[in-house]
């Protein structure tokens, strides 16, 4: 049962973890040189065998720790779940230790996570693109990301020679599936927040 | 009136069949058509639907799909075409024989749908000649065998001879 004792007896053990209030379930941080500790004492000691979930977040570039990597984990003996807040170090080129040695189900989820965010998994068996393409240049859930795109070469040359495609920043004009989140609703809902390039407004060159 | 029709009256012409070779030719390629379904998201569950019982794909002569390009001559591209996956589809498409038809299956393959994204390319016929788009998100399967029939019309319409004629001679020279 994950109770006050539980809780109590976690955090002497490891004395570098905090709870943080979240409503759902108990939330660790926990700096990123003591998460394979901290993962397989849980995983060995405190039955929480299933790795449910790794992911990141970026909180933005004004956050002094700008990338956190966020682990959710599930024991079948308790039935709950415990989430896991970790910080990387570095903003420029965010490293975080790979918990695929403890959890090997942590291999694809540490790929999308490097594929999205740049976070080099140090550690990591395999750590290329999963979800883009090898060679693409950007890490598209980055917040100075646009979401239409940026300019870049498709990857097949051979296509591009008979085809001319490329990859085009999406036209974002009327789109309503971006809500501008401001302002009444009929405002807000039909315009695209990220109108970099629209068919009323050129592209910025 | 010049007709592409097939016609034949057997008081008139006996066992003699007098028409055009277009009108053969387009006849025959009109209904055989092979699809390859190029099934990329939630489309294809529909396009899969059209094959089924219920809609019955084969009542107008194009049920026989063909997951090997080579024996395909119409890809229907069914969902979301990524900017990964575009190579993929062009390569497909390219090893299809001539002479080769494709119909764009919903929103997402005609024009990108509701992906304004950096991950989607806007509309399949970036890279590959699309003959018949389809609206709709998903389209309902009547309005894929509408899309079909239409490409049969279009089909139908094809000066097949005089290309036939020109492949001949490129291929001689
Ligand atoms: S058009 Fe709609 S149903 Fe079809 S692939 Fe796109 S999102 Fe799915």
């Amino acid at each position: 049962m994950i109770d006050k004792d539980f809780i109590e007896d976690l955090l002497k053990k490891h004395p570098y973890s905090n709870v943080k209030h979240q409503n759902d379930c108990l939330t660790l941080s926990c700096p990123a040189q003591q998460i394979i500790d901290l993962t397989t004492e849980l995983r060995d000691q405190q039955t929480f065998d299933l790795l449910v979930d790794l992911t990141a977040v970026d909180q933005g570039e004004a956050v002094e720790n700008r990338f956190m990597v966020v682990i959710h984990l599930y024991s079948c003996i308790h039935h709950d779940y415990i989430r896991i807040h970790s910080d990387c170090t570095d903003n420029e080129s965010p490293e975080f230790p790979s918990i695929h040695s403890v959890y090997p189900a942590a291999n694809w989820h540490e790929r999308e996570a490097f594929d999205m965010f740049g976070i080099v998994f140090t550690g990591h068996p395999n750590l290329k693109r999963i979800l883009m393409w090898d060679e693409y240049p950007y890490f598209p859930l980055r917040k100075e990301f646009p979401l239409a795109g940026i300019d870049v070469p498709l990857p097949a040359d051979d296509v591009v020679e008979v085809t001319q495609a490329s990859v085009e920043p999406a036209p974002m004009m009327g789109g309503p599936f971006v809500s501008s989140g401001q302002g009444f609703m009929s405002d807000a809902e039909p315009r695209a927040k990220d109108e970099s390039w629209t068919e009323k407004k050129e592209k910025p060159v | 009136m010049v007709s592409n029709e097939v016609a034949y009256n057997s008081k008139i012409e006996g066992e003699v069949i007098v028409t055009k070779a277009d009108a053969v030719v387009n006849w025959i390629r009109k209904h055989s058509v092979w699809p390859m379904p190029m099934g990329l998201a939630c489309c294809a569950i529909e396009l899969m639907a059209s094959a089924a019982s219920r809609y019955d794909i084969s009542r107008f002569g194009m049920e026989v799909m063909r997951f090997s390009p080579r024996q395909s001559d119409c890809m229907i591209v069914a969902g979301t075409v990524t900017y990964k996956m575009a190579e993929v589809v062009r390569r497909i498409y390219d090893q299809m024989g001539d002479p080769k038809w494709v119909v764009a299956m919903g929103a997402c393959a005609s024009t990108g749908g509701m992906y304004r994204s950096y991950a989607v390319m806007q509309g399949v016929d970036n890279i590959v000649p699309v003959d018949v788009y389809v609206s709709g998100c998903p389209p309902r399967p009547e309005a894929l065998l509408d899309a079909m029939m239409k490409l049969q019309d279009k089909i139908g319409n094809e000066p097949s001879t005089s290309r036939l004629l020109q492949a001949r001679n490129t291929s001689m020279v």
